[in-house]
């Protein structure tokens, strides 16, 4: 058993379910107990979808399971394809299903009904929702694609410019309940647009099954979500060489580098009118003398690999903060965040447990936390500000303005949204300088609109208190003691960094074997560490 | 029965597993801790559901169930005892908690009653350990905190002290605003159950009237019947009139004087009926429907028609205790067509082919419906608002209206032509 708080990811028959509802003309039955409807909520409210998931459960309850379960599941089979009348049908299992064993997939095969069928093989207790997404999308894509003669459709890096057209290429892994796929999609479509090239098919958001067998007419396949659709990725390539794009475009300097990329498969020369620094405000803002304050803001970055990948580039490369921990709750992402973590020297956190990354943003002491939903529980016990960069990612990640991650405009919602929780320039001067203020006191941020002040000192204990657990931890035998003179020199220290140089300080003093920290300690550590 | 004609339906069922009591149990108790024994799609449905709030201090949390737990490589006892040590470590303020069962942990029969005990014993006077079902396949949506509530009637003390216990989840203002007018009936003791502190449980004993606030409380009340309480009939405290018959019953139990009861009362049904008025109007001659969701819909349904005007088509519950529901189902007009159990699809055509004018449905169906041209109230609203008692009534009956008086705003057309 595995204690979990809050979990990042839900059960794989929910990935399956994102690739049905993302997509037209398919069905999913699924075996599942009473109660497992509320995965319907995921699309009706948090991506506020006006139509029913085309989902038809089992519902089965304890009184079912005496009876015959199978023939429950047969039942619905029926009812579903003669009601909705799909064009393909994905049958599986939630978790509970699993345990009981119908073998539902290979049941609906049996049944002789007229159209592709998909069984579905997720296991529930060893797998995750991206993983069911990504595998219900490969065993449909290659389930609608395998009776296709492969010799007649292979292509060559030139082929459009045999057949005097434009370039084609197909978007694939964006889905419903992904983070901002609805905006990204519009966005980098516009891009490709600007720069002449055309959309084949888009998949699985608002692909059809029909749709699917168009897949092989692409000239490349633009990967834009890994965690769903490399492995489709992968088997296109294989069996009908179409290459795709491995450079995901969050950021300026990654949307440069994609279009690099997917030029250079195409065989395409990059329009030098078009691909300019300022089709984005990102640079500028950054540059701008308004963001130097920005400099060296210590991060804290989590999430699904790609958007890790992404924000610490980002972070890194074009806002200037300072990367203090990163990780990611996608193992199959594992090795490319561990190198990334390596270029910003440091460790690369891989664990789904919420308490872990809970611990580890505790320890680097962080200005700004870049996570998912998950991560502002975090961010709210220690009182840290926080944006959300990933999914898992609740109603008010899904809004009505136009918001994507990727291309130029992206990196314009990135900019505002991840400076927006950080104190404003100007407040962040004048706390350092005036402490004694009634209304702007110790971690208050105005332009949040709230009255800090009183909630910030409990944050400030309870960020303190496992720090100070965490040294003992270090050195039991030498206890550390921090004089009046030293807690108030510490004081002084502006709200979001205390945190950091207590450990500093601490460290510092641990070095140079003294066991009590005062003024002069906490000076003597700020020079010493000082780079 | 009642002149009421009931139906039962079987297939495809639209509705939240028990596990969902979870959401609104851990506000009523905050010292109490609610940890699943379950699978990952157990801690997916709970984190969707209350994970739009930011917890600094998470009050539920899932041991999931891996591989080696189902081959029986781990021995459940252990891992249990060893997760749940972990959870008292990180949050030693915990008092009460509770091991929630789901469809996997009852499907493959961890003990949990069991473990439970054991626990407690290790622990002994940290913490109370106590279990309940909240799986699908036996609890549906509120039956969770019915199940919750059995857990710990046994921990009740016992007293032979003659008070009144109101049992069921209600919102604070409402509870004291109760109280306030019991006390004024001469009702000299009066306790909730639950609690707002799981270590503040009230006693029970032979000198205990029950009133149950909650329609959904069968096993609860067979309980706390078993520990000498008397179970009052009467209806729920919806509205004017169920809650006026719902005071009653108390009055007449505790042999209050009919006249205090009635000046007492009066003031309060004038001006609850005076605010009513404005809402009965927006809902009077209006055609209803009710999806089954939480055992609730007959007491609204009775409310919605007999004190607002509203037409009944039909009224689905998710379960229908004929003995509980007594005093209600008299209430009803005759020949109303309830529906035990769901068969959601065909349940929805009789939605489209009857043309209602306000359909009470769960949120999985709610945006749909209303993209169909047809207003929907979400139903799980009436288990978070504050809706019983005399004072409430027309904040109930505003619950219903709002969504029509939103649909005239938006729409200002239809208003014209109305």
């Amino acid at each position: 058993m595995e204690l979990t708080l809050w979990t990042y990811e839900g059960p794989p028959h929910i990935g399956a379910m994102r690739i049905a509802s993302s997509m037209k003309g398919v069905h999913y039955v699924l075996h599942a107990p009473q109660g497992d409807t509320y995965a319907d909520l995921l699309f009706t409210m948090i991506e506020r979808r006006g139509t029913r998931p085309p989902v038809t459960y089992t519902t089965f309850q304890a009184r079912d399971l005496g009876g015959d379960t199978a023939e429950l599941v047969k039942g619905h089979i029926h009812e579903a394809v003669e009601r909705f009348k799909p064009e393909a049908l994905l049958v599986g299992e939630s978790c509970t299903a699993e345990l009981i064993q119908d073998q539902p997939g290979s049941l609906a095969k049996g049944l002789g009904l007229d159209l592709p069928i998909v069984g579905l093989e997720l296991p529930a207790y060893s797998k995750k929702e991206n993983w069911g997404a990504a595998e219900t999308l490969y065993q449909l894509v290659r389930g609608l694609l395998k009776d296709i003669p492969q010799e007649t459709l292979k292509q060559s890096k030139t082929s459009w410019k045999d057949e005097g057209r434009r370039p084609r290429v197909n978007l694939l892994g964006p889905s419903l309940l992904g983070f901002r796929c609805r905006d990204d999609v519009l966005e980098i479509q516009k891009i490709l647009g600007e720069h002449g090239i055309d959309i084949n098919v888009i998949a699985p958001l608002g692909a059809s099954p029909a749709d699917i067998t168009r897949l092989p007419k692409a000239d490349v396949n633009i990967c834009l979500y890994p965690e769903i659709a490399e492995s489709t990725c992968i088997w296109l390539e294989r069996n009908f060489n179409i290459p795709f794009t491995k450079t995901i475009p969050i950021g300026v300097k990654a949307t440069h580098e994609f279009l690099d990329e997917l030029h250079e498969l195409l065989g395409l020369e990059l329009s030098s009118s078009i691909n300019q620094n300022n089709q984005s405000k990102l640079p500028w803002y950054s540059k701008s003398v308004d963001s130097n304050y920005l400099t060296g803001k210590r991060v804290f970055i989590f999430g699904d690999g790609t958007h890790v990948l992404a924000a610490a580039r980002i972070a890194k490369e074009e806002l200037g903060f300072e990367v203090v921990g990163m990780g990611t709750y996608s193992r199959e992402m594992a090795r490319k965040v561990r190198s990334a973590a390596k270029e910003h020297e440091i460790e690369a956190l891989i664990t789904n447990d919420y308490l872990e990354v809970e611990e580890a943003i505790k320890e680097s002491a962080p200005e700004l936390v870049l996570g998912t939903q998950m991560e502002r529980h975090s961010a709210k016990r220690l009182g840290i500000p926080c944006a959300v960069i990933s999914t898992p990612m609740h109603v008010q990640d899904v809004p009505a303005r136009y918001s994507p991650q990727m291309g130029w405009e992206g990196a314009n919602v990135i900019f505002d949204d991840w400076v927006h929780p950080l104190m404003m320039g100007l407040e962040e001067h004048l706390i350092g300088m005036f402490r004694h203020d009634f209304e702007f006191t110790d971690g208050h941020q105005s332009h949040l609109g709230h009255l800090g002040g009183h909630s910030s000192t409990n944050e400030v204990s309870s960020q303190n208190a496992p720090i100070q657990e965490l040294s003992n931890k270090i050195d039991s035998q030498k206890a550390l003691h921090w004089t009046k003179e030293g807690e108030s020199e510490l004081a002084k220290i502006p709200f979001f960094v205390r945190g950091k140089v207590r450990r500093n300080t601490e460290i510092y003093a641990r070095e140079a074997g003294c066991t009590e920290i005062n003024g002069e300690t906490l000076l003597d550590a700020k020079a010493h560490f000082a780079k | 029965m009642s002149g009421s004609t009931l139906l039962k339906e079987t297939g495809p069922r639209e509705v939240f597993c028990g596990l969902t009591s979870i959401v609104w149990l851990h506000r009523r108790m905050p010292d109490a801790f609610f940890l699943v024994v379950g699978s990952r799609t157990c801690a997916h449905l709970i984190q969707s559901a209350a994970g739009v709030m930011i917890f600094a201090e998470p009050r539920f949390g899932t041991a999931i169930l891996e591989e080696r737990d189902l081959a029986g490589l781990a021995d459940a006892h252990e891992e249990l005892d060893r997760v749940v040590k972990n959870l008292l470590k990180r949050r030693p303020e915990i008092r009460t908690l509770f091991l929630v069962g789901s469809c996997p942990s009852e499907v493959i029969k961890i003990d949990l009653s069991r473990a439970a005990e054991r626990l407690n014993s290790q622990f002994n006077g940290q913490v109370t350990v106590l279990n309940y079902s909240g799986s699908g396949i036996e609890t549906t949506f509120t039956q969770g905190e019915d199940g919750a509530l059995k857990a710990l009637v046994p921990l009740l003390p016992s007293s032979k002290e003659e008070q009144l216990l109101l049992v069921g989840t209600l919102a604070n203002p409402v509870e004291d605003r109760l109280k306030t007018i019991f006390k004024r009936l001469g009702i000299q003791k009066i306790e909730s159950f639950p609690p707002r502190q799981s270590t503040q449980l009230p006693s029970i004993g032979p000198g205990t009237k029950v009133l149950l606030v909650q329609p959904y409380l069968t096993d609860t009340a067979r309980e706390l019947k078993n520990r000498g309480a008397e179970i009052l009939q009467a209806p729920f405290p919806l509205g004017i009139d169920g809650s006026r018959l719902w005071i009653e019953a108390a009055a007449n139990a505790f042999k209050v004087n009919q006249s205090l009861v009635e000046s007492t009362l009066s003031p309060l049904i004038l001006r609850a009926k005076k605010a009513l008025k404005p809402y009965a109007e927006k809902l009077s001659g209006k055609k209803l429907f009710l999806l089954p969701e939480s055992q609730l819909e007959i007491p609204l349904a009775r409310f919605l028609n007999n004190e607002c005007g509203m037409e009944l088509i039909e009224v689905g519950v998710p379960y229908l205790n004929r003995e509980m529901m007594q005093s209600e189902l008299e209430l009803l007009p005759d020949s109303t067509r309830i529906v035990e159990g769901q068969h959601v699809e065909k349940q929805l055509d009789r939605v489209r082919d009857s043309n209602p004018d306000l359909v009470v449905c769960g949120m999985g169906l709610a945006n749909p419906l209303e993209a169909e041209g047809i207003s929907t109230k979400w139903s799980i609203e009436m288990v978070f608002s504050p809706i019983h008692g005399i004072d409430q009534a027309s904040d109930l009956a505003e619950l219903f209206a709002r969504p029509l008086h939103r649909h005239n705003i938006l729409n200002p057309k239809t208003l014209e032509t109305a």
